[in-house]
């Protein structure tokens, strides 16, 4: 019920907020009848009402994660985020065996198997990513290249 | 006889032995990626598209490597419905309903080889009906204009919103928000960027490979993790494998029946195979009646929904390539798939790119047969596969999207979008909307506008327009039918689902 309502109502004003930045569009002076504002407002409109709709009937609540879980999902996207930068860089083996190691372990927590999933992975994809598939990936940061 | 004749330039392409090679690691790798829980046709392929563009295939080769992933994972996703009682993807959902206690009974080998056989004959026949079918539709489909493709799009959105959901709102939000996301970028005719909120890396738009591995791959991992990974333990031993004829010869109407079914389920936009694998077993549920023994596990109960599930796969094909509107998730990521190696699909690809269509058309009869060869004699390797448990398969996945979506365009914004995709996809499939309609919506929005001002355009800002010609008037109808009848029959279509729970 009250997620329901909670997206819902995120939902409507983010439409709303969509539908005023689809009003600062610039038209140009070639424009056709429609014009480039038109189609993203219908969408808002639409998307606000189906949201409306969802506040004022909502569907019975989901089976939500308890907290802790919720700390491995948001460390989960943190680390994810991290990798995202890192990538570039630190090159690909260090960043993927931390992120790789770090998500086996949020999945199933034994700190072993977590580390060699870590390398394993690392090490394997690199392997099939560079020499396999031909992608060219940095393995290591470009200053320990030597 | 132009049909023979296209086939046959189809098998000259198909045949050679690069792109035959293509099909075989194709078919292996799909069925591995089917049998895998957590991994399905839809981000199992989602996540092999970058990387297949990276390679640098040409068109062709990587649409028939893709395209037998597809019936790759659609067969696969038979083996952990059977041993694990785990639906590898969506569809395999009703094959556990009697797979799964047959394998219990000590017959896991039979249910298999039975299972695969029928995967066989419902992708063979769903194969030549799309032969004869796509080319008829593409004739029909070079009458529609923009108000007609206007129109279809909008069926596409109501039916798969009536069929993928429960609610019909949570459905309309979700390609509202795919549609919306279309929007952002450059806006083709005027040259004007739109809704950026002034950030440089969304000029170009939302890449929808992003999105789709964000909203398939990444959120899996995110239910893994919430799950612990715990479900994939219990299993049931796998003994001999020999082939039940019997079994086979008894099961050939259901069969028959199944793939029609399931193929007409496929071509349906928005239904795709899921509805077919359930069409299929509730009629020949209802055929055999009480004493039929469904859900004990009686071979009838496997064969329908594998049969019906393959065959929807390949009716799901025919509105894709002929219509360019996908019938179905997987074929969604399969179009994305076309519009990366810049393939338009619709009426004029087969006219102007004759190779593509009947290449591919080739290559799906030549990979249904190696899939059959692969499927039973070697099922035991695919059982092997079954072990690799989800504390590596998951980060695995992950780190192929990553790499797959980097190298794309080496930019860590596009990397941070899809993590950001992961988490709407979690929390979207959490609340019960369906994901598919904002993979549609990404897909389809930009052709949707450009339908609509082109139709503008030609009458002059006349909304009446778009509703000018008997085809649009029925899709227009079919539309609004498809959102609002499944409110009505709900209660209907969801009785026989609660009994066979």
């Amino acid at each position: 019920m009250a997620s329901d309502r909670i997206f819902g109502l995120v939902m409507a004003i983010v439409a709303l907020a969509y539908i005023a930045s689809a009003t600062q569009i610039q038209a140009s002076f070639l424009s056709d009848p429609v014009g480039p504002k038109t189609f993203p407002i219908i969408i808002g409109a639409v998307c606000a009402l189906s949201a409306l709709f969802m506040v004022f009937k909502p569907d019975p609540e989901p089976d939500w994660p308890v907290l802790r879980t919720f700390g491995a999902l948001t460390v989960a996207v943190i680390v994810l985020v991290g990798y995202a930068y890192a990538l570039k860089p630190l090159g690909f083996l260090l960043p993927t065996a931390i992120a790789a190691g770090v998500l086996s372990y949020q999945i199933s927590p034994k700190a072993l198997n977590a580390v060699l999933a870590g390398l394993g992975l690392s090490i394997g994809l690199f392997v099939l990513f560079k020499y396999i598939l031909d992608l060219g990936l940095v393995p290591f940061p470009k200053g320990m290249m030597g | 006889m132009e049909i023979m004749q296209n086939l046959a330039m189809g098998f000259s392409i198909a045949l050679s032995p690069y792109t035959l090679m293509l099909a075989v690691a194709g078919c292996f790798i799909g069925t591995i990626i089917g049998a895998l829980p957590g991994l399905g046709p839809s981000n199992g392929v989602a996540i092999l598209i970058p990387i297949t563009f990276t390679l640098g295939l040409d068109a062709t080769s990587a649409l028939v490597l893709m395209t037998a992933v597809y019936y790759g994972a659609m067969y696969g996703g038979r083996i952990s419905s059977i041993l694990l009682n785990i639906p590898g993807d969506e569809p395999a959902l009703m094959t556990t309903l009697d797979g799964y206690p047959m394998a219990k009974a000590g017959r896991a080998g039979d249910a298999l080889v039975l299972s695969g056989v029928a995967s066989f004959v419902g992708a063979f026949l769903a194969t030549v009906g799309l032969i004869f079918l796509a080319p008829m539709l593409a004739n029909v489909a070079f009458m529609f204009g923009p108000a007609e493709y206007f129109a279809l799009y909008l069926l596409a959105f109501c039916t798969l919103g009536g069929m993928a959901s429960n609610n019909q709102a949570k459905s309309a939000m979700a390609a509202c928000i795919g549609l919306g996301i279309a929007m952002i970028g450059v806006d083709n005719s005027t040259g004007m960027p739109r809704l950026t909120g002034g950030s440089l890396h969304l000029y170009d738009g939302v890449d929808f490979l992003v999105a789709i591995v964000g909203l398939f791959a990444i959120a899996e991992v995110f239910f893994f993790i919430e799950s612990h990974g715990k479900s994939s333990s219990i299993g049931v031993k796998l003994d001999k494998v020999r082939i039940p004829w019997r079994d086979i010869y008894e099961t050939r109407w259901t069969m028959l029946r199944a793939s029609l079914v399931g193929f007409i389920a496929g071509i349906l936009p928005g239904a795709g195979a899921s509805l077919g694998s359930f069409m299929a077993y509730m009629t020949e549920k209802s055929i055999a009646g009480k004493d039929g023994g469904f859900g004990t596990g009686v071979a009838k109960g496997i064969a329908a929904p594998e049969a019906g599930n393959n065959a929807a796969a390949g009716g799901a094909l025919v509105p894709m390539l002929t219509l360019g509107v996908p019938g179905s998730g997987t074929t969604a990521v399969l179009l994305a798939l076309l519009m990366t190696l810049n393939i338009t699909p619709g009426p004029t690809l087969f006219t102007d790119r004759p190779e593509v269509v009947w290449g591919l058309i080739a290559s799906l009869m030549i990979a249904n047969f190696v899939l059959l060869l692969m499927n039973v004699p070697m099922v035991k390797v695919f059982v092997k596969i079954l072990m690799v448990p989800p504390w590596v398969l998951l980060p695995g996945v992950t780190m192929i999207s990553f790499v797959g979506i980097y190298s794309l365009s080496g930019s860590y914004f596009d990397l941070l979008l899809m993590i950001g995709f992961g988490a709407l996809g979690y929390v979207l499939r959490k609340l019960d909307i369906p994901t598919v309609p904002v993979i549609l919506g990404i897909l389809l929005g930009g052709h949707m506008e450009d339908a609509l001002r082109r139709a503008m355009v030609i009458a002059d800002g006349d909304f009446i327009y778009l509703f000018s010609s008997p085809i649009a008037i029925g899709l227009w109808i079919a539309a609004i039918v498809g959102f609002v009848a499944p409110m009505f029959l709900r209660n209907v279509l969801k009785k026989p689902q609660r009994i066979t729970d």
